[in-house]
């Protein structure tokens, strides 16, 4: 509706302008009326301020505790239960664990991010593509997709894993494969439904052409919708990516990781279960505190949603 | 609607040649082959191209695609690379394993999270519908593996009451993989059910029976129930669906020898018989679940059976 009424008050002249820009002045703009409706959300808050910390708190791992201590294995410390010097206690080969849950944490969150970085950059441009163009190039891209998701996607990531070989370019390349699929459908349809708006038919009389529609008028409007799913699918990520490592499919070792952490507590188990508390709880206070901030995002974004 | 299914049905074919094109392809790009694998690294390089040339691994890409679809017209799956038997007696016991352990955990995942959401609908906003439903957001955190974990310290190690591993005790060393499967999915179906109830309970239909004077146990039960389980029907059928490929990851937990598992293990040997057929069939069962639940969801909503026969050709 923006678009019109800007092209509207272009083409009605310097008078109308002025009350409108009157009007724009009322109202805030869009990003401080999301940001106020988030900010009512309680839990939300909470979810954000956590993970604000934690996004620090991984920042500045090197200088809380440098990296060298979260590989460096002091055979006195096997198993240590924690203590003031080892807040976490220490694992089976007398590794620190607090350093190694930051380190591994900056492992986990990065390949989380730009995982769901590169998928929505992948799935988004598919979907876009195969709903603007619609016809024979939508076919041929959603039956390629349909045919593509009837592999499930864990047996899928771990072929490309296993037979590539584990490490951070592969892994990024099998969480890609195994998320892309979303973000084609999800843009697909909201590309769908937007191009039969008012606005659109209206930019399209004014004659812009295919690129400027899909850039100026469709991307923004879709946006909200993939920003939601952005964030949830971090909180996806995380987990499934934990569990590749988990699998013994992940960052190889020494890299401290906290899927892989959790796969070498479980040997000692018997005799250290503290071991097994951190990183587990680590991955679930990240996503729950991702999966909070998503769920603030998509009602504030979107206030018709929420009744 | 006869002809969407047999479309339906159809479909299954070009997928069943993506997926083989697919696995084929991925395997010709990635190193190694199952000479090497199976051999060892230190035999000969001789005896590794023996092998693969005896077992047909060396044949160019598209040939043993071509082969591999013409071989199973006549009902031949092939042999495994690695221990020479027919790919079907390798993949059929491992399977009906992992669909027995997906049944289990899609059963315990609706029995748990089905009740609970109608309750907590029917409760909202008390304590009946807030417990609950902060333990399914925090359920939706914890990786199965966590779960998995948490049960194998709390009932194998501490009351030492159920196996840790293998399938030796029968019913038994299902109990903790299905639960563990099961857990976070009845969180999901638990908020989903929840929803599709609270919208059901705002339909018009509603306050009409509630004007009419029906009473407000009719209300809940018959009415605002009957249509509220409709989408919760397709949810529990997708769940299935993810259930049997999710399996791998608590068939490799409590080393439960299901599809999943044998298809991670296949895959470092290269084994494209085994990989193939386990893969096909998983995607064969996604295919037909997935159909079954959209023509029995017809079947049940007058109003998507209406929709069929209006549009007809469609």
């Amino acid at each position: 509706m923006d678009e019109l009424k800007n092209t509207a008050a272009q083409a009605a002249g310097a008078a109308v302008a002025a009350e409108d820009e009157v009007v724009t002045f009322k109202r805030p703009s869009q990003a401080k009326e999301i940001w106020r409706r988030f900010r009512k959300n309680r839990g939300s808050m909470i979810g954000l301020i956590i993970l604000i910390i934690i996004f620090l708190l991984l920042i500045f791992a090197e200088f809380i505790s440098p990296y060298e201590i979260a590989i460096k294995q002091i055979p006195e410390n096997i198993l240590a239960k924690p203590s003031a010097q080892h807040p976490f206690g220490c694992d089976a080969y007398g590794r620190d664990v607090l350093s190694r849950i930051l380190h591994g944490g900056r492992v986990s969150l990065a390949i989380a991010l730009i995982a769901t970085m590169t998928s929505c950059i992948v799935g988004s441009t598919l979907g876009a593509i195969a709903g603007y163009f619609g016809k024979w190039i939508d076919s041929i891209i959603m039956r390629a997709l349909d045919i593509f998701m009837s592999v499930p996607d864990i047996l899928f990531t771990m072929t490309v894993v296993v037979a590539l070989g584990a490490n951070f370019v592969n892994l990024l390349i099998a969480l890609t494969l195994a998320y892309f699929t979303n973000y084609v459908r999800l843009v697909r349809s909201q590309v769908l439904n937007l191009s039969e708006q008012e606005y659109v038919e209206a930019a399209r009389a004014g004659g812009s052409g295919n690129a400027r529609i899909i850039l100026s008028h469709i991307i923004p409007n879709a946006m909200g919708v993939i920003i939601v799913n952005v964030t949830l699918n971090v909180a996806k990520i995380i987990i499934y990516e934990s569990t590749l490592s988990f699998l013994g499919l992940g960052m190889p070792p020494p890299q401290p990781e906290w899927g892989l952490m959790l796969s070498e507590a479980r040997e000692v188990m018997r005799k250290a279960p503290f071991l097994l508390f951190f990183p587990a709880a680590a991955i679930v206070i990240c996503a729950c505190c991702i999966n909070l901030v998503g769920d603030g995002l998509r009602d504030a974004l979107d206030p018709h949603l929420k009744s | 609607m006869w002809k969407y299914v047999l479309k339906r049905v159809l479909f299954l074919i070009p997928t069943i040649l993506g997926v083989i094109l697919i696995i084929y392809a991925v395997m010709n790009i990635t190193p190694g082959d199952p000479g090497r694998a199976m051999l060892g690294a230190n035999a000969s390089q001789a005896d590794v191209d023996q092998y693969n040339e005896m077992i047909g691994y060396n044949r160019p890409f598209l040939t043993k695609y071509v082969d591999y679809i013409k071989n199973m017209l006549t009902g031949d799956f092939g042999t495994s690379y690695f221990t020479k038997q027919s790919v079907f007696a390798e993949v059929w016991p491992r399977y009906s394993l992992t669909i027995r352990l997906s049944l289990m955990g899609v059963i315990i995942s609706t029995l748990i999270g089905v009740p609970i959401g109608i309750y907590a609908a029917v409760k909202q906003y008390t304590l009946w519908d807030t417990i609950p439903s902060i333990i399914s957001f925090f359920m939706a955190a914890i990786p199965t593996f966590v779960l998995g974990m948490v049960l194998l310290y709390i009932f194998a190690l501490k009351l030492n009451v159920l196996p840790s591993f293998g399938t030796t005790q029968g019913l038994k060393s299902f109990i903790m993989p299905a639960l563990a499967m099961a857990l976070p999915p009845s969180a999901q179906t638990m908020r989903f059910t929840k929803s599709s109830m609270l919208e059901s309970v705002r339909q018009d239909y509603i306050r009409t029976a509630r004007a009419k004077g029906a009473p407000e146990r009719t209300v809940i039960w018959k009415h605002a129930l009957k249509n509220a389980l409709l989408p919760v029907i397709t949810m529990v059928g997708m769940s299935l669906g993810m259930f049997i490929a999710g399996a791998v990851v608590v068939e490799r937990m409590f080393s439960l020898p299901g599809i999943g598992s044998l298809i991670v293990d296949r895959i470092s040997y290269k084994d494209e018989p085994v990989i193939i057929a386990g893969t096909i069939m998983i995607a064969i069962v996604f295919t037909i679940v997935m159909l079954l639940v959209d023509v029995l969801y017809a079947f049940v909503d007058p109003r998507i059976k209406a929709k069929y026969a209006g549009t007809k050709g469609k």
